[in-house]
């Protein structure tokens, strides 16, 4: 065949359709207790290893460091301080939803009162001016609480 | 090869809709396996995990097992296929020198995504995905084509059939186990012809964890060390249009070549036990044929003469195999437990008596484009 | 002790940002065919294959399967390792055991990515836990903007520290015929370009790529037939703790330093400074640039500004890191950090060509991905 004619003519592209895989994940025995916190109590539940006493949050059932089963939970309420904040500019595609997300939006790593590890959320400013590390900050709760981690609505400055 | 040892191994019950997540499915055997093996993690200095980013329906699915895997402060590493495929990998490190003991963990929940889609993304995107192939669909034509080629019946694919779904009800970890007839089978509902409901695998979920171990570790195990003696894996072509679909070239290859490996020149008469992956009836009988436990064609001869059931010259998946239980990627891993429970003699109801050289395999990719082949003896080379 | 392993070829596409022209199997090809062309050897010699890249940006299930017509694994040994963006270095290692264990004599390493096949962010998005952490985590930029924002705060860095880094990286691309991104640029041209998430400007930030890079490891008896000079694999290690991003503690880096400690000791590494010729690292983002030298021992806590303003990394400094442009400059995720194994290889081999630094005899590649997980490899010109 003439490439010419033939395949340098055109390149083509093809999608995958609109198809969506929808998973259902199981939360298991850990993470369903911390969610059934949020919805029932609107309270966040760390675990802390008996062992090493590291606190962690999200809850799981084995500390990594001491390969030790965890069983200890601890109301972390729903104070804490901003770790480390970003302000994201980037609409990329949310993967829930195959469509683009809302800018700005504000992620935060917050370290609860009493936690050694991070938890991951909104903040509800998106001026990163008005932002510092080290602010002290409180989970907002939804009105009608689902058992997700979107019962927080997201967190604010205090 | 200098010697490796299985030391110890781990498995949840296989199920469906199992209300563990990944981490705690993987923490589940990882510590079956420890206490199997009487070890604690301070004596493991090496992880391989397994995982699918498709299955698991996240991006760098390994993430999940880390911590429960007990990667935390060791090498690890992770591997995507089938679990006989992670423990090769292990094996290789185990050898290099570099580390004692290995632990190699796999977990599976496909009851949490749609399988068919799943494996219909395993086939090409410009090609063959359009069309909507899938893993019952694509066996169906390997199955026609095989079954056409030598005379090989639906009965006798059914009596695979009836032979795991009833060794299945001495495995408690086993997810379908059945009594059931050829008539049973005959009878279930056709799904992609030739294949009906009771020829195809379950979905099931589950985990399985092996430890790996060098000669000198290996001799201070609780239990007594399972050698490999034997493993080697090959790939077919990759498009079934390329593939002679009615035996499995690939698998004659790495069978080969694994039995050079532990000398075996005779498999049949050679292997005590067999767990090989029959995720559909004529699976099972194909692969007779690729382990050379059989001529080309004389799969449905083989069956039919009741030489691979329980009590048989050659009992092939005594643990009931992966018609009663299939959890993708761990179901490789699971044959290899099942081959070390065998060789130890802690088989319970499905043991072979007296068992001392076990076969083990592995498949990846659509009708098996990948085979995995262990040897495993209680005996040292 | 496994059997002693060496890199002896080396092969890569040029990378650029969509490769319109070719398939994903194309593409691995194309990578292929200079790897045995450089090891001079062909596909018969290889005796297994290993590949690798991350799942979601194509959507292949079973890649191992699939490359086959492009990867020419056909009636050979293949398996698929991933970890996300360290993939390259989890193949490099997994090429290396198989070689090491005694089992195969010449094992290839493939790492490739058609990043423009998909929405690369949303794809990486995904990697965060579904369940808690997946939509409050933007990608990989968020927490390294917020980690140098901490380290400036910390140590009285700056913003222009870091868009050195990104000069460096820039301009050494300018002397590697496959880079994607071969511009000449200046600190102020990083100051200037758009911030994506402060402090993070555009030109601090890797691109995403569409390319493939293969790399052939051989056993001691036959990798000396190969190579005139092969590089020797005298250590790899790996460090992936964490499981939720929330869990990392980034003022300590433990990963990267129980990764660096582990391979620098694997290899009797006292001073990488002094001891290490030439870096290929895995630097998604300038800002890691400056940090992460700390979290190697490479320097003091906070004084990798100065050492990166007194030129220590360029190409006629001390320790050159990045002669190939590193990954500022090409990036297709499953492909590049093996990419930096296989151009530490070359510049052990001599034939990194413009790039090439002189009289390299100690190199070291490293990986970074997943919820920063970190793999190293140590190569030198002479046994282990």
């Amino acid at each position: 065949m003439n490439e010419k004619e033939g395949s340098d003519r055109e390149l083509l592209e093809i999608t995958s359709g609109e198809a969506e895989h929808v998973y259902y994940w199981h939360c298991g025995h850990y993470v369903s207790k911390f969610l059934l916190g949020l919805r029932d109590k609107k309270t966040i539940l760390g675990i802390k290893c008996s062992r090493c006493g590291r606190v962690y949050v999200p809850p799981r059932e084995v500390c990594g460091r001491c390969f030790a089963t965890m069983n200890e939970w601890v109301d972390l309420g729903t104070e804490g301080t901003i770790y480390a904040f970003t302000v994201v500019k980037l609409p990329y595609i949310d993967p829930n939803t195959g469509k683009p997300i809302k800018v700005p939006r504000t992620d935060i790593y917050v370290k609860l009162e009493g936690a050694d590890t991070c938890l991951m959320h909104w903040l509800d400013e998106t001026d990163e001016k008005k932002i510092s590390v080290g602010a002290k900050v409180r989970a907002v709760f939804k009105e009608h609480r689902r058992g997700t981690i979107h019962d927080i609505e997201c967190f604010t400055q205090i | 090869m200098d010697k490796v040892a299985i030391i110890g191994v781990g498995q949840t019950r296989y199920e469906r809709g199992n209300t563990k997540s990944f981490a705690e499915l993987v923490y589940e055997v990882t510590r079956k396996a420890l206490d199997d093996a009487g070890l604690e993690l301070d004596n493991i200095d090496n992880v391989v995990t397994t995982t699918n980013d498709f299955y698991d329906g996240r991006t760098i699915a390994c993430m999940a097992v880390a911590e429960a895997s007990g990667s935390y402060g060791r090498d690890a590493t992770n591997v995507e296929g089938d679990g006989t495929l992670s423990a090769f990998y292990g094996l290789m490190r185990t050898l290099s020198g570099v580390y004692d003991a290995t632990i190699v963990t796999t977990h599976c929940k496909m009851s949490e995504g749609n399988p068919r889609k799943l494996f219909n993304q395993a086939f090409d995107p410009i090609y063959d995905r359009i069309l909507g192939m899938d893993a019952i669909s694509s066996s169906a034509l390997q199955a026609r084509a095989y079954m056409d080629r030598y005379g090989v019946t639906e009965e006798q694919c059914a009596m695979v059939s009836v032979k795991n779904h009833a060794n299945a009800r001495n495995n408690p970890y086993a997810h379908v186990a059945l009594e059931i007839t050829i008539d049973d089978v005959m009878k279930s509902p056709m799904l992609a012809e030739p294949i009906k409901r009771l020829d195809i695998s379950p979905i099931s979920d589950g985990a399985c964890a092996i430890i790996l171990a060098t000669e000198e570790r290996a001799r201070k195990s609780a239990k007594k060390p399972v050698w490999v003696r034997g493993v080697a894996h090959c790939t077919d072509a990759y498009r079934l249009g390329e593939r002679d679909l009615t035996y499995s070239a690939a698998l004659e290859t790495a069978a080969k070549k694994a039995y050079k490996m532990a000398g075996i020149r005779n498999p049949f008469k050679q292997i005590d036990v067999a767990e090989v992956y029959d995720a559909f009836s004529y699976m099972e009988l194909m692969w007779y044929e690729g382990l050379g436990f059989c001529d080309r064609g004389k799969g449905g001869k083989l069956v039919e003469s009741g030489k691979t059931q329980m009590g048989g010259e050659l009992p092939v998946n005594p643990s009931g195999g992966v018609l009663s239980a299939h959890p993708v990627q761990v179901a490789g891993l699971a044959r290899i437990a099942e081959a070390v429970l065998q060789l130890r003699g802690e088989a319970g109801g499905r043991q072979v008596p007296g068992a001392k050289t076990a076969l083990a395999h592995g498949i990846t990719g659509i009708c098996g484009q990948t085979h995995c082949v262990w040897v495993l003896s209680n005996e040292e080379a | 002790m496994g059997t002693r392993t060496a890199i002896v070829g080396v092969g890569q596409t040029y990378h650029t940002s969509k490769r319109k022209d070719v398939n994903g199997q194309e593409l691995i090809n194309e990578a292929v065919r200079r790897a045995l062309e450089d090891a001079d050897l062909t596909l018969k010699d290889i005796d297994a294959i290993v590949i690798g890249n991350m799942d979601h940006f194509e959507a292949i299930n079973c890649v191992d399967c699939w490359s086959v017509d492009g990867s020419g694994a056909f009636m050979k040994p293949i398996m698929k390792v991933t970890t996300g963006g360290s993939t390259g270095g989890t193949l490099g290692s997994c090429a290396y055991y198989h070689v090491a264990s005694g089992l195969f004599d010449v094992v290839m390493a493939i790492g490739w990515e058609k990043n423009s096949e998909s929405d690369t962010q949303a794809a990486i998005s995904t990697c965060a836990d579904p369940i808690l952490e997946r939509d409050f985590f933007g990608g990989a930029i968020g927490p390294n903007a917020a980690e140098y924002a901490m380290y400036m705060k910390q140590y009285g860095a700056s913003e222009e520290d870091a868009a050195m880094v990104a000069v460096r990286d820039h301009n050494n691309a300018l002397n590697n015929p496959y880079a994607h991104l071969r511009k000449h640029i200046t600190v102020e041209d990083v100051m200037n370009s758009p911030v994506l998430c402060w402090p993070i400007k555009l030109l601090d930030s890797c691109p995403r790529s569409d390319g493939a890079c293969a790399v052939i490891y051989a056993a001691e008896g036959r990798a000396e037939k190969i190579a005139s000079r092969p590089a020797w694999v005298h250590a790899s290690a790996v460090s992936h703790d964490y499981v939720y991003f929330g869990d990392y503690d980034w003022e300590a880096m433990p990963t990267l330093e129980a990764t660096a400690s582990r391979v620098y000791k694997r290899a009797g590494i006292v001073n990488p400074l002094k001891e290490i010729d030439v870096m290929e690292l895995y630097l998604p983002f300038s800002t890691c640039g400056v940090i992460w030298m700390e979290h190697m021992w490479v320097c003091g806590r906070g004084e990798s500004p100065r050492l990166i303003r007194e030129g220590v990394f360029d190409m006629d400094g001390e320790l050159p890191v990045n002669p190939s442009g590193g990954v500022l400059s090409t990036n297709p995720i499953g492909a590049t950090a093996l990419i930096r194994i296989g151009e530490a290889a070359l510049q052990i081999m001599n034939k990194a060509g413009s790039r090439q630094v002189p009289n390299v005899n100690t190199a070291m590649a490293t990986a970074f991905g997943s919820c920063y997980w970190f793999e190293a490899t140590i190569l030198r010109s002479g046994k282990p």
